[in-house]
Parts: structure tokens; sequence; C-alpha cells
């Protein structure tokens, strides 16, 4: 065995009966040597995470199995070891690091005692050594003060120190081969940008094998030596990562890059003089609560949105960026009065109508509608899609014909089949979901749309198709957009102007173009600074525009 | 409903409570025509043995059939189990909906309310009720009303924290609907599975505290129920044990019928558990 680490030879994994296909993976064919980093890139439902988990044995048996091929680990196929040999190998030679560390994590177990438990069931070692040796690893992964974090519980740690942790663990008995699921996915970007640096260098320093199992091309760039991309079970294209992702040869991998969102801002359209929407001082603070009779102590107080101030111009799109925490969403949804604000005004129409009492601000919805984030919780699963587009008219005192008339002709605008008008919600896939939540926000003819994160839960396929929807939509029916999101590739591509947001306040605004090519507050530099992928040098050439093109016209 | 029985009938056990509470059912609805006279009346040799004299499942210490008592029973135990259970039901979902949807001081005040209802035993809650208001089979129903909405307000107030913040309930909030309409038409019916399967296990013990009040003398005295026969027979257990056995085990059998029902549709409608073989 020379450097070949892991040699995944026509792997097919079989999926109990009755699911969509019978295999989840089939004819996977992979290898990774020492001290190489192998990125499996694909979208949901390609079969990449359970190609990750097959190594490791942790297929959710009996009903998903390897029903064919072999996983070659240094000599011995991983498949067939004897489920005592499989526990050794776990954790000491190849280790795993999940996407979500709070829930890979145990909540009742200090961190000290989860990184010890390792030691303990595989190296035998005094408890005072083990401890050091547990210190050294905290202070490895660059978390501040070892002792503390030793005793820390995974929730009093934040999302990036509990990667860390999760990082420690996996590197705890130096294994040959880490297994990364998507260890990036749940993390802001200046965090991913810290983790992905961390397990670059900790590789180099240890010669370590990495699989890398994600679905960012950024991320892919900056990380991978090697790529593979996964496509509804199959391996279509594998190769280096210079020349799967500037010279793509499959049209799925071509497609897929091509729908990546450039991060080079759009041309700012020119700004309308006509201002639709103004907000001045919003201010909103959570917390503070006390019981009916006043016992106990009183909530933590989060102060989620501080005097923000901004305006919104007929047919421009507003772009706010900011991490998780930085009160983008908080704002949006005091904007459409959804939540109560503490103080400030909110003007449309010179009407204040952040005092107007709930009755009142019912003939306003029919000006400002939102699109919501998750495609699987927005839309009651007991109502029929017709009927959760005709809603809002109906509200809105709209006859049940005209409305039903109305949300049939927006079901063709947002490009589904007449049909789904009799449907239920279940019945289709996110991409479609997000269309019907468009149709719904549209059919009190707003005139104010607000986005918020309407694409962050999509593949990226179906982002690019969904993203060019609300552009259509909007040139239309001349909408002004408020579109919030933390993926500042997906701003560029649509915002005309920035609101950059922190810790409840907007550090930064500007027209999009400037505030990339000239960040004045040094957040919105370092925000920049961590968008995965910018070492990517894509000529985009004529051709790969133009497949994109073609997907994007069908979902 | 093809699909529903689908998951519901990959549960024998469930299949086979079902088919116990249809024969009960059955029953109780055929009680007048096999069973034409008062369960009351004195229908000949007190004491007869199972088959004896006529008597199918043997005679009281008065003369009264056994068999047609525990017909007639039938029915008392059901109807009272369910029109108990529909009230204790809606109850419990008002105070749980509002308590849940509206929060803060409305979820206090509502929830303490339902706290002082919880810390009673409720057998003992429910014999003092129907001790109070004498017994008949309106007094009894309010009783075993009363005891039984607390677990159901809980459980729907659960489901409606859960739910009120979901963003479909967020869009109809941006739509301008009234809190009464997403209250009822969008967030109740998301939450019927679980309201559906502890309203069925409700319906189970709610026959047993029936029997239970019954068999302490605390029954209406002129509608013929399992416990009354259990009660009438207690005294006579070791020379005339099929007085109290019969209508023991038409008891045993329904109760758990009810709670086999009630666990299959637990698991048919319980998405979470569908996946579980």
């Amino acid at each position: 065995m020379s450097s070949k680490l892991l040699d995944i030879t026509d792997l097919a994994i079989q999926l109990p009966e009755g699911a969509d296909r019978q295999f989840a993976v089939k004819d996977v064919n992979l290898e990774l040597a020492r001290g190489e980093t192998l990125c499996v890139v694909g979208e949901s439902g390609s079969g990449k995470s359970l190609t990750g988990r097959a190594i490791m044995g942790l297929l959710p048996a009996p009903h998903v199995r390897v029903a064919k091929g072999s996983i070659d680990f240094d000599g011995e196929d991983v498949t067939k070891v004897s489920y005592d040999r499989l526990r050794q190998i776990r954790g000491s030679e190849i280790s795993m690091i999940f996407q979500e560390p709070m829930t890979a994590l145990n909540p009742v177990m200090s961190i000290g005692d989860q990184i010890d438990e390792i030691f303990r069931f595989h190296v035998d070692m005094p408890g005072t050594e083990r401890a050091k040796k547990a210190i050294k690893l905290l202070e490895d992964v660059n978390l501040p003060d070892p002792a503390q974090i030793m005793k820390a519980y995974p929730h009093e740690l934040s999302g990036g120190q509990r990667q860390r942790a999760m990082i420690a663990m996996a590197l705890a008995l130096e294994p040959k081969i880490i297994i990364a699921d998507e260890p990036t996915t749940a993390l802001d970007v200046t965090t991913q940008a810290q983790i992905l640096k961390l397990i670059r260098d900790m590789q180099l320093a240890k010669d370590t094998g990495v699989l890398f199992v994600t679905h960012d091309f950024g991320v892919v760039a900056d990380i991978a030596d090697r790529v593979a991309v996964m496509q509804e079970g199959f391996v279509v294209e594998s190769g280096t990562v210079k020349q799967v992702l500037n010279h793509p040869t499959h049209p799925y991998t071509q497609a897929l890059i091509a729908a990546v969102p450039r991060l080079k801002p759009r041309e700012s359209r020119v700004r309308s003089e006509t201002q639709v929407l103004a907000a001045k001082d919003i201010c909103k603070t959570f917390g503070g609560g006390r019981g009916l009779f006043g016992f106990g102590k009183p909530d933590r107080i989060v102060k989620a949105v501080q005097n923000v101030t901004l305006d919104l111009h007929s047919g421009e799109t507003l772009g706010i960026v900011g991490e998780s925490g930085s009160g983008k969403s908080t704002l949006a949804r005091c904007i459409i009065r959804l939540i109560d604000t503490d103080s400030g005004e909110i003007i449309i129409d010179g009407t204040n109508i952040n005092s107007l009492n709930r009755a009142d601000m019912r003939p306003w919805r029919t000006k400002i509608q939102m699109v919501f984030q998750d495609p699987f919780a927005s839309l009651n699963p007991r109502i029929k899609v017709g009927d959760i587009i005709a809603q809002g008219p109906v509200t809105q005192g709209v006859s049940k014909e005209d409305a039903d008339a109305r949300a049939r002709e927006l079901i063709a605008i947002v490009g589904l089949d007449e049909r789904a008008f009799e449907r239920y919600p279940h019945e289709f896939s996110g991409g479609q979901r997000q269309r019907i939540g468009i149709a719904r926000s549209l059919a009190l003819k707003p005139e104010i749309l607000i986005a918020d994160e309407p694409v962050s839960a999509l593949d990226v396929s179906i982002q690019a198709q969904i993203l060019e929807l609300l552009d259509e939509i909007r040139g239309q029916m001349n909408l002004s957009m408020i579109f919030i999101t933390h993926d500042l590739r997906v701003a560029a591509q649509v915002c005309d102007r920035l609101a950059v947001m922190r810790y409840g306040e907007i550090v930064e605004t500007g027209p999009t173009a400037d505030v990339f090519a000239d960040p004045q507050h040094a957040y919105t530099r370092e925000l920049l600074a961590a968008v995965p992928g910018q070492g990517w040098e894509q000529d985009i050439e004529p051709t790969l525009s133009a497949t994109a093109d073609q997907t994007n016209s069908a979902v | 409903m093809v699909e529903f029985w689908h998951l519901y009938s990959r549960s024998r056990s469930a299949v086979l409570g079902l088919g116990i509470l249809l024969v009960v059912v059955f029953l109780a609805a055929i009680a007048n025509f096999i069973y034409p006279e008062d369960p009351f009346r004195l229908a000949g040799q007190p004491i007869s043995v199972p088959g004896a004299n006529g008597f199918l499942l043997g005679s009281d210490t008065l003369g009264r059939d056994v068999a047609s008592g525990i017909a007639h029973g039938a029915k008392t135990s059901l109807l009272i189990g369910l029109v108990a259970t529909l009230a204790a039901v809606f109850i419990g979902i008002i105070f749980g909906a509002f308590a849940g949807y509206y929060g803060g001081r409305v979820d206090d005040l509502l929830m303490r309310v339902t706290e002082i209802f919880q810390t009673i035993p409720s057998f003992v809650f429910a014999i003092l009720l129907v001790a109070i208001m004498k017994p008949s089979i309106e007094s009894i129903v309010i009783a075993i009303t009363v005891v039984s909405w607390p677990g159901v307000a809980r459980l729907v107030r659960g489901e409606f924290l859960a739910l009120k913040n979901r963003e479909f309930v967020q869009a109809c909030h941006t739509l301008g609907m009234s809190d009464m309409r997403i209250m009822m038409r969008e967030i109740l019916p998301n939450c019927l599975s679980p309201i559906i399967v502890i309203g069925s296990l409700m319906v189970a013990t709610a026959i047993l505290i029936e029997s239970g009040l019954a068999f302490l003398g605390l029954g209406d005295p002129n509608i013929m129920s399992w416990g009354f026969l259990i009660g009438a027979g207690r005294t006579m257990l070791r020379s005339a044990w099929w007085v109290c056995t019969f209508p023991g085990i038409a008891i045993l059998v329904t109760v758990l019928a009810i709670n086999l029902v009630g666990e299959g549709l637990n698991d048919a409608l319980n998405p979470r558990l569908r996946e579980r073989n």
C-alpha cells in the first residue's frame, strides 16, 4: 500500500423498498491519499453524505446497507470487518466531523469528559495524562482558555467553538482519515473561514487524508486537492480541483458551477426619486419579562435591533446582509409589523404604519408582503395550494371566485403547472414550494416585497432559478424589494444597495458596487474577506452561461 | 383514507382493538332488540348460574338478567365515555388554544386555572362532584368532563406554542388574517392528530371512572351500567361469581380495545413513528 489510504470500488448503497430510487449511491469509485483533501460535492439527495457514512459503517442499518463493492482502508475492507474491529477503527483511525456540532456533542457531558471518552475507549493511559492530552488538543484547535473549555458544556460555547471542540475530538488519536460532513454549513461565513483554515492546518501538520462533503463550490475551491461531483447517486465527474472547477466536462458540473452566484456586484440601476418606504430609529429588545406573580429572574435582555434607519426607493432592491444573530430577520419582521417595535417609525405613503393597530393595519397589508426562508415551514400542510394563494385576497374582502382566478394566474406566473391549484404542499419540492410562497405574497399585488433568506434553504441550481424568478417578477410588477441574506454572493447578484448589520445595528450602507469595491467599516471588510472561493478565478465561458440558461428554464 | 387505513392496519393489535370495539358498539345498538325488557326487571329465579333458567350469563340476587344488564350497560358506558370526552376535548381546545396562542398573561392565567384542576386527584374529585350534584347521568358526564379536560388543554397549548411561530402562521399575519381565523383554520387542523389520539384514550378513562362511580353507588339509579352490576354483585362475590365477573370482563375488554385503537391511531397519525415497523 503506497500512499493510497482509502479506495472505494464500485460502491452501491441500497435504500429500503418504497424509496424514490433503489440505490442511494451506485458504482461509486473514489480514492484518497495521505495528506490529500478530496471534496465530494453535490446537491441534496445526491448520496454524498451516505458515502461518507458508509466508510465509518454508520449507515442506518438494516434498511440502508452496502449492497455491492468494497471500501478498502489501508488494506482492509471496512464493509467486511468484524464489529469489534470497526469500533477500533472508528475514532482512532477514521474519525468524523458532523454538520451540526450542537447535536453531535452530548449536551449533558462536559467537553473535557467527551474528549476523555475517546482516550479511555481506545488507549490505555492514566487519567492525568489523558487530561493533559485533552488540553493540548484544545490548544491545537486554537480554543481560548482550554482549561475552562474542558469544564464547559456544549451549550456554553458558540457554534464555532463547538465545531473546534468537535475537530479536537476527531483529531484526538491522530486518525489517518477525517471525514467531514458539511462541517461549516451551519456556521457563519467568518467562522467558516476560520474552521476551514484550521482543518487545512491540522491536515498539513498530521498528513491526514480528508474526505470533505459539501455543497458549496466556494469551499471546494478553497480547500480541495481533488473533487468528485455526485448527482443522484453517481459520481459524474472527478479530477483535480483545477480541472473540475475551471474546465468541467460533465454538463451537470457545468450547470452547477454556472449556477454559483458570482461575487461581482450587479450594475446598480438608476435610483428612482420616489421613496416607497422609510424606517426611522427602529428599536426592538427581547426579554425582560416576568411570570404572572412577578416571581423568578427576568429573562436575559437582547437588543435585537437598535436605532435602525433605512429607506427604500421605488423599484430598487435593498439587501440587508449580516451573520446569524445580527438582527436582520427581526428587522424585517418589525418593518412588516409581525413584531411590535419598542420605538421608531415605519412610513409608507406618508403614513406611519408603526402606530396603527391591527384593524387599521389590515388595508396596509396589501402594500407590503413577505417571502419566507423555509419552504417547508412556510406553507400550511393542511391547505391546498390554490387556497393558500387565494387566502390573502379573501382576507382582504375579495370574492372567492376572483381570488381563485387570481391564484390560478399567479400559479402560471411563478412557473408552476396549473394542476398545482388542487394539490397539497407536501407534493412539491423545495424550489416549487418557494414558488408557491412567492405566489402567495404576490396575490395582494404588493408594492414592497420583503424576502427573508428566500434561497438559503435551496440547492444552488434551484437557488439560481428562484433568484431569476424574483428578478423577473420585480421587473413585471415594479416591486421594491428588501432582500435579507447572509450570503454575499447572492447579495452581489440581486441587490442594488446593501445595508450591513451587526449586533442589531447597521454599520454600513451604500450601493452594492461601492460596498464591495471599497468597504468602509472593518466588519464589512472582514465579511467580504471571509467569502470562500475568492481565489478561484473563473473564466465564465460563454458555453457555461448557455448551459445555465437551459437549466434555469425548468424546475 | 385508503392510505390512512393502510398505515393503521400495519398494527395487528390496533385492528383487533377496532374489531372488539365494533362488537361492543354493535351490542349496544341491538340491546333494545335482543333484550326489549327493562334490564332492572326481575326476570326470574335469583342467583341462577350461567345457562340455567334461561339466563345466558346468570341472574343476580334479585333475579335480574346479567346478560341484559351488560347489553344495556354497554350503551351507557359508550355514551358517557363519548359525550364526556367530546365535552372535555372542546373545553381543553378552547383553554389550550388561547393559552398557547396569546401566551404571556393569558397563558399564565389559563394555565394556573388548569393547574388547580390538576392538583386534585381526578377520581376523588369526580366522586365529590357527583355527590354534590346528586347522581344522575348528566352529573356523571359533567364530573368526568371536569376532571379530564386539563390534559387536553396542556396538549393543545403545547401544540399551539410550537405552531404559532411557524412561518406559515406568520404569513397569515402578514395577509391581515384575524386571530380567530388563524387559530381555528390554520393552527387547529395541524394539531388534530394528537388530539384524536388523546381523545380516544380518554374515552377509555371515562368508562373506567363511570364504572367506578356506579360501583360506589354514585351511578344514575335509573340507568343500567357495568359498574352498577359489579356493585350489586360484590356482596355475593364468592357464592355468585358470575354477577361481578361478566361485567368486569366487559369493562376490561372494552377499555383494552379502546386503548389499542388509541395506540394504533397514534402510530398511524404521528409522522415520526410512520417509518417504524
